[in-house]
């Protein structure tokens, strides 16, 4: 029969000024998925780190059993020692090292400090083989993707002899087939008797594999639920604490005019200068309307995002953007901003925000016009429009003054998007805006865009969620390796649709 | 003028949620004498060496020595500040000073220029000629993305062996004509007449005996005065505009003790320098460019680029700010103070010589990073490099006067720099 191999028991642990978690209980059986799920800042990463030793022993109140013993970690070795394996959301891999090397950093097969490079590339290819993985244990990790460097992860875990594996988020930036690929992993490790916690916002992929699903929300357990009882809704209402009849705001589009229309754009790779990663791409937008772009991972929706905006990314650029019918300018970030474009980007911390620095700096950056005169900063101006702005888009921070690098991801995004709605645009360029981030803060995020639409802007969403997509564009196009394969007005778009459209794409070309 | 000093506050979190009442206070207070740490450091220091020297350190001759020997090194530290700040480093600049000192004196004393010889024209030509050579620096920098520390350390060595060149080998070249002196040993005129309180005792000889007696220079007290007047009245000034416009300013109490204190630390200063012969020249254009930095990076909108480049080069790059230009810039501004030091150097020992300047970036980086600013970048204050800047000239004067060896001095100050950066860095964890 099945035994409890964890228990946490009233677990509490306080930051200055905030109770991060409150009498938080999380029981999970030996070989089991279980789920963890809540909206950011909830709770859940806080909870893991406490469980593998970040926050050590004597720094929260409560008691975490594991396989019947009181464990007090100092530190993560101690929870390593004894089987406990945490993946981050952020890969901890040194992008210039090999494959064999990543895995066995700091635990090298070594005699007397001299490496044994036969044994651990032998070692290093029977634990890729047992995570799926065909690549050459040499191979340096900045050559492969994103995907098989979770796998790679995964496979370092292994190599610690792990009893339960942590990964949180481990699907957040991963295409469909490679989280698919991932999720099937986990349910080999389930039947070889290795426990997995899985942190997720994705609820699909929640129901399909976990066993049981623990809810978090403002710090306190709200419940657990177990296999017959999973379904999304249920995991939602009582993640929002209501129950969210509608994942996306009703909207009543009044579309006009053409506004916005990209001609032949055409780009090539910024290294690999032959390959062209943008074949001639046509797009039009038009007032009020709300464009999605669909498409796998790689199919070149950033890479025509960033090359639009100031020519971000790319080389030997060409085509036409037209903007209410008169061609204009864009050839820099600041051009285009001039223009009232703006790009929200797929990666808010690398490309989105300066995390040291606080909300009210970062919201007025790309429009520090519109808080100065003749150079000179308006302070009070400025804490004017940042005040309004978080209230606006609803920051859930202490006041404009927190550091953005301290709020959690959805509060994260909605600092870049007012960043961006003070620039006041006219064509908003959204690259996944709700990547990450939990269904509340989701559902903020989609007024906004309505919001947006029904003062006459033009929006383009790109999105790998199709849900999504559907849920928020009043037109859909399909994106396939470098192509537009396909056009579709959102009411008779469905995801088999989409698909379809991809797939024929590829036969074409 | 010395009101600039004070490192302005890290707004605190709580500034626009209301929380009256004393708890508040008290927490404001706290907070506070954490981002003051680095002025109390500096009194706790000067306090002991005044009283290791004998009260030597506070003497007004001494006072006016201590800003003649370090003004370079805080002049230089506010293009530092900008460069570090951008996530740069510049290793270059003691060998610029020591390049342009040689120029301009070899303008002045060697080369038949005629009019051009006039100190004034070739001051400004020497700052042009340190704009250009930050200008040829930052754009191997900005341009063609060299690091920083390899583009400056080849500067190093080019402009240190540039200024041996120039002077001839070990030779120096002076005597430098007296007006240029001024520029680091001169004093501003009293146009307002001095005052004479005590007169001075006159001796057997008919002469008078130095010290005694007491006369005030007034140009310096008027000065003095108008400043203090300035800041509190900016300061009451600022605070009413917050309020009418509904945020909570800080608690009162701690406005006025902070007010006071700096103002009577200011007024103190003043007085000391007014007994001698009143303001160095020196300190007024260090004065006037401390001011010009902290308006520049607190209120305008490139400052703000700059250290939004700083903390994220690729979001500042996508915010429509021009990365590569304004790193451009930055480098020109530190060439232009580098070569204003350089000026200021070769005014100080009356001639150029080859080892001007020479190690003296170790002292600018050191006096930012003492002043709090991240190796990494986006962060750093203005006022935390001037007083980091005065902390190392204080160590160095106080040292000199108790007669310690040069070369423990500098294991003092090594100590002193890492200390000053561990505290930063625990302090930083711990909040």
């Amino acid at each position: 029969m099945t035994s409890t191999i964890l228990e946490m028991r009233d677990i509490t642990k306080t930051f200055p000024g905030v109770k991060a978690l409150s009498n938080v209980n999380l029981s999970v059986e030996e070989g089991e998925i279980h789920a963890v799920v809540g909206e950011n800042g909830a709770g859940k990463s806080t909870l893991m780190k406490v469980l593998s030793g970040v926050y050590p022993a004597g720094s929260y109140d409560g008691k975490i059993i594991y396989r019947g013993q009181v464990c007090h970690f100092k530190g993560i070795h101690d929870s390593e020692r004894l089987g406990i394996v945490i993946i981050h959301q952020e890969l901890a891999l040194v992008p210039m090292l090999s494959i064999a090397e990543n895995i066995f950093l700091g635990n090298e097969h070594a005699k007397y400090g001299v490496i044994d490079w036969n044994a651990n590339e032998t070692r290093t290819a029977a634990l890729l083989k047992k995570v799926g993985l065909s690549e050459d244990p040499k191979t340096l990790i900045t050559d492969i993707g994103v995907g098989k460097q979770q796998l790679v992860e995964i496979a370092k875990a292994l190599s610690k002899e792990v009893r339960l594996l942590i990964l949180d988020e481990p699907t957040a930036s991963l295409s469909e087939k490679d989280s698919q690929a991932l999720l099937d992993l986990l349910l080999e490790f389930k039947r070889q008797g290795i426990t997995s916690i899985l942190i997720s916002h994705k609820l699909n992929e929640v129901s399909r594999v976990a066993d049981h699903v623990t809810i978090i929300r403002d710090g306190q357990t709200i419940e657990t639920l177990d296999k017959s009882q999973i379904s999304e809704d249920r995991i939602i209402t009582s993640m929002v604490g209501r129950p969210l009849e509608d994942r996306f705001p009703p909207r009543d589009p009044k579309i006009g005019d053409t506004v916005f229309e990209v001609r032949k754009w055409s780009v090539y790779h910024p290294i690999h200068a032959e390959r062209q990663v943008i074949k001639g791409i046509d797009v039009t937008v038009k007032r009020g309307e709300v464009v999605g772009i669909a498409g796998l991972m790689g199919a070149g929706r950033t890479e025509f995002a960033m090359s639009l905006f100031g020519r971000s990314y790319g080389r030997r650029i060409t085509g036409e953007v037209l903007l209410n019918g008169k061609p204009i300018d864009i050839s820099s970030v600041g051009k285009a901003v001039e223009h009232g474009i703006a790009y929200v980007t797929e990666d808010r911390k690398t490309y989105g925000l300066n995390l040291i620095d606080h909300i009210k700096h970062n919201i007025t950056l790309a429009n520090l016009g519109g808080v100065s005169r003749h150079a000179v900063i308006d302070d009070l101006r400025e804490l004017d429009v940042a005040n309004d702005y978080r209230g606006r888009t609803n920051i859930r921070s202490s006041s404009v003054y927190q550091k953005t690098g301290n709020l959690s991801g959805g509060n994260q995004q909605k600092v870049v998007l007012s960043k961006w709605l003070f620039a006041n645009p006219d064509v908003l360029i959204l690259d996944e805006p709700t990547r990450g981030i939990d269904v509340g803060a989701k559902y903020e995020i989609y007024t906004i865009i309505a919001r947006l639409a029904s003062e006459g802007k033009a929006v383009i969403v790109i999105s790998s969620e199709m849900p999504e997509l559907l849920g928020v564009s009043d037109r859909i196009y399909v994106m396939n390796e470098g192509r537009m394969v396909g056009e579709m007005a959102a009411s008779d778009a469905s995801q088999e649709k989409i698909m379809r459209a991809i797939v024929r794409g590829e036969k074409a070309s | 003028m010395t009101t600039e000093t004070a490192p302005t506050p890290q707004t605190s979190v709580a500034e626009d949620v209301p929380q009256p009442g004393p708890r508040f206070a008290v927490s404001a207070l706290v907070e506070n004498l954490r981002d003051y740490g680095l002025v109390l450091a500096l009194i706790a220091i000067m306090v002991f060496f005044q009283f290791t020297t004998g009260g030597t350190l506070f003497k007004p001759v001494n006072l006016s020595n201590l800003v003649q020997q370090n003004s370079f090194i805080i002049v230089m530290a506010l293009g530092m500040l900008l460069v570090i700040v951008a996530g740069h480093i510049d290793l270059s600049v003691g060998s610029v000073a020591g390049f342009v000192g040689a120029l301009a004196a070899t303008m002045m004393v060697i080369w038949p220029l005629g009019i051009l010889s006039n100190p004034l024209v070739v001051s400004i030509i020497c700052l042009i000629v340190g704009g250009a050579i930050g200008a040829a620096q930052g754009y191997w920098i900005a341009y063609h993305r060299i690091p920083s520390f390899i583009v400056t350390l080849a500067g190093m060595l080019t402009f240190r062996g540039m200024c041996q060149a120039l002077l001839g080998g070990g030779s120096s070249v002076g005597p430098l004509p007296d007006p240029f002196k001024q520029l680091s040993s001169g004093f501003i005129p009293d146009i307002t007449g001095s005052i004479m309180l005590i007169p001075p005792v006159v001796n057997a000889a008919g002469k008078t005996i130095v010290g005694s007696g007491l006369t005030l220079h007034s140009t310096t007290l008027i000065i003095g005065a108008l400043g203090v007047l300035a800041y509190v009245y900016f300061g009451l000034r600022a605070r009413r505009t917050r309020e009418r416009h509904g945020y909570e300013a800080e608690p009162f109490a701690l406005f006025a003790v902070k007010t006071v204190v700096i103002g009577t630390l200011a007024l103190f200063l003043v007085y000391q320098f007014a007994t001698y012969k009143g303001l160095p020249i020196v300190l007024v254009v260090m004065a006037a460019l401390i001011a010009l930095f902290v308006f520049i990076t607190k209120k305008t909108t490139i400052g703000r680029r700059v250290y939004a480049m700083g903390g994220n080069a690729k979001a500042a790059q996508l915010s429509g700010i021009k990365t590569d230009r304004l790193t451009l810039l930055v480098f020109i501004n530190m060439g232009v103070l580098s070569a204003l030091g350089g000026l200021i150097i070769a005014a100080r020992l009356g001639q150029a010589v080859p080892a001007a300047g020479l190690g003296s970036e170790l002292d600018v980086i050191a006096a930012v990073f003492i002043g709090g600013a991240s190796a990494m970048g986006g962060v750093g204050q203005v006022a935390g490099s001037v007083v980091g800047g005065f902390i190392m000239g204080v160590m160095n004067n106080g040292m000199s006067i108790m007669g310690v060896n040069v070369d423990w001095q500098q294991v003092v100050k090594g100590l002193v720099l890492l200390g000053a950066v561990v505290f930063d860095v625990y302090n930083k964890n711990k909040g």
